[in-house]
């Protein structure tokens, strides 16, 4: 129907991990005690921005392989 | 109590995720043109949508908490509501169950009973499965405040009020796509959401193997065998061997086919996601697709709870102690919310709370979009207005949303006020339910069962529930709600699950030899052309030969058993 939903996906996991990652950077480093010292902000950031972005090369191939 | 502390980047987070919701409906606004486009998503959803849809409508945030409450309180043999109780089952609706509903064309379960056996039988599941509905989503309002209101100190009303009115707002704009997109989007926020936990949990806790040590401390301070939290098979000998109080015939029994078989495979919530699909083949494989990630899915809600309940026993060390409530016995339920405050900072703590809140949602949402289907075909245009167009019954469908809503926001309340009358209510659907099954089972396969022997099974069995219910109870239970209203007690459960559990097994065992004895008493109803595609021997194979292997039902469903069975086995 109309809309892939790979799109929203992705857009909205690339960019909670982009605002994940960047506060990772920039948050006060005490704040990680609680995760085992682990800047879980900026890798989990990573890792959501990854996943977001292969979201929507999945939808952009599709796309293509259905305009041919 | 936990009161989290949430800061900009976490309201950040989460409004996004409101943005996105909302931008979903609205994106889908202009493709909701026919009555089956909103409620059956015009049958275009490919599967692994369908099938990720379907594993999420389950996923309520109940079950989420809910199964980390019972991690705590169980340990690993919570993992036998996945690995007993829903993936063979999915699996069977799968491969067996779905030609008929998908091939008959029903547009929904209440549906399929009417075409299969007659007017009364559908008039009675339709009418208490669109109450059970209203109500379910109800509570999943009233939980959510309630932890919201614990948890982050927000008011009880604009906790209902916000989630009530974006709920509305998307459906009405996107129907039953809608509310599958946003499932899709919820099944991958709580999986990224809570695996960071599960990975500093288990961290914390030294690995599997450090957590056996810690948990093997819970059990025995609780008077159990040393491994009772960290093997889910060993201790099912004996109802008195482990904390859930059942042996593995009430298991597999009640819960692995009784139960088990009746949600999954009766139960609307979930078969409108299959039936939304865009081909057989994409039907059949939709429960089927649920099951892969549904089989991991202890690790992700269950460890949580585990690993709460060793910390906690771990007297101090590690700072973390499950609440207690007023009677001096642990608050289980809020196992995974407070693993959340405890190994989640700012900016991930967002994260987290979003995808529980998401699950709270999509929890009302799977609800509403079975309620206002199951109203609008088998209430509204059959018994009150028959015959209209189908923008009329579009129109009532939006309506209905509205109304069902609206209704649920009521039961919310009244589950604020009244706990009583809502655990009530849930007895009484679970004696609706626990027959179902039966009926089902004998109508596909069977093509002598009858319309008049199908509704009095079910009446039957209904009783046989409450009956039982009436004249056990658990040891220990105070209140008549828990059992024994009839008087006397005969027999005394050893817990209130394996009085659940045997409830449904002679409900299910009377509704299935009435049904078969009345419907050999009574005529025949139904040609047999008239039951061509809803009773196996009369319905065509569908046929196979141009899908891969892989998207095969039979090869997916025994890929998905085989590993099953070794995760059992692992775990045993």
């Amino acid at each position: 129907m109309g809309l892939d939903i790979r799109l929203p996906i992705g857009f909205m996991f690339a960019l909670v991990g982009v605002l994940l990652a960047v506060y990772g950077m920039t948050s006060d480093p005490s704040i990680y005690s609680r995760s085992l010292g682990i800047n879980i902000n900026l890798w989990w950031g990573g890792v959501l921005l990854v996943f977001g972005l292969a979201m929507l090369l999945l939808a952009n191939r599709v796309k293509r392989s259905d305009s041919k | 109590m936990a009161n989290l502390h949430l800061g900009l980047i976490d309201y950040t987070i989460l409004s996004l995720y409101f943005t996105f919701v909302l931008g979903i409906g609205w994106a889908l606004k202009r493709y909701m043109k026919t009555s089956t486009d909103f409620f059956l998503s015009g049958r275009s959803i490919p599967a692994w949508i369908t099938g990720l849809a379907f594993l999420s409508a389950n996923l309520g945030a109940q079950e989420v908490i809910g199964m980390g409450a019972s991690g705590a309180k169980y340990g690993i043999a919570t993992s036998h509501f996945y690995w007993v109780g829903a993936i063979p089952a999915m699996v069977f609706v799968g491969i067996f169950m779905m030609p008929f509903y998908y091939g008959s064309r029903a547009r929904s379960v209440p549906e399929y009973l009417k075409l299969r056996f007659d007017e009364k039988t559908r008039g009675f599941n339709a009418i208490s499965f669109a109450t059970m509905t209203v109500f379910s989503s109800g509570i999943s309002m009233y939980a959510m405040g309630l932890l919201l209101g614990t948890l982050l100190g927000w008011d009880f009303n604009f906790s209902v009020i916000v989630s009530a009115v974006i709920v509305l707002l998307y459906i009405v704009l996107g129907g039953l796509t809608s509310a599958i997109y946003n499932e899709v989007l919820q099944f991958f926020l709580i999986v990224l959401g809570f695996l960071p936990l599960v990975f500093l949990g288990l961290r914390d806790a030294g690995g599997w193997t450090g957590l056996q040590q810690k948990l093997s401390r819970t059990a025995t301070a609780q008077g159990f065998a040393p491994g009772t939290w960290t093997e889910s098979w060993k201790f099912m000998t004996t109802p008195s061997a482990n904390p859930m109080g059942v042996e593995w015939f009430g298991m597999i029994m009640g819960l692995g086919f009784v139960l088990s078989f009746g949600y999954w495979c009766t139960d609307f919530l979930v078969v409108q996601r299959a039936m939304a699909a865009n081909s057989m083949g994409a039907a059949r494989r939709t429960p089927l697709i649920a099951a892969l990630p549904k089989m991991f899915f202890p690790f992700l809600v269950i460890l949580p709870g585990m690993i709460a309940i060793a910390l906690t026993y771990q007297s101090g060390a590690s700072g973390f102690a499950l609440p207690k409530k007023a009677d001096g016995t642990f608050n289980y339920d809020m196992a995974i919310p407070m693993m959340l405050g405890h190994y989640f900072p700012s900016g991930i703590l967002g994260l987290g709370l979003t995808a529980l809140m998401a699950s709270f949602m999509s929890g009302m949402a799977g609800n509403v979009t079975a309620f206002n289907t199951v109203w609008t075909y088998d209430i509204y245009q059959s018994y009150i207005r028959p015959g209209r167009s189908d923008q009329h019954y579009l129109w009532m469908g939006k309506m209905a949303t509205v109304f069902g809503i609206a209704m649920s926001v009521v039961a919310a309340y009244v589950a604020a006020k009244f706990n009583n009358i809502m655990d009530l209510l849930q007895l009484v659907f679970a004696f609706v339910n626990a027959p179902l099954f039966a009926t089902f089972l004998l109508g596909m396969f069977w093509r002598r069962a009858t319309g008049h022997g199908a509704f009095l099974g079910l009446l039957m069995g209904t009783g046989a529930a409450a009956l039982h219910h009436g004249l056990t109870a658990p040891v220990g239970s105070t209140t008549l709600i828990k059992g024994g209203w009839l008087g006397d007690v005969l027999h005394r459960y050893p817990s209130e699950m394996a009085q659940n559990f045997w409830t449904a097994i002679f409900a299910w065992t009377v509704c299935f030899l009435i049904t078969i004895v009345a419907s050999l008493a009574t005529r025949h109803n139904r040609t047999d052309s008239e039951l061509a595609g809803l009773v196996y021997s009369l319905t065509a194979k569908p046929s196979e030969h141009d899908l891969h292997a892989y998207q095969r039902p039979v090869v997916l469903g025994v890929l998905v058993l085989a590993v099953t069975l070794v995760l059992n086995i692992v775990f045993w």
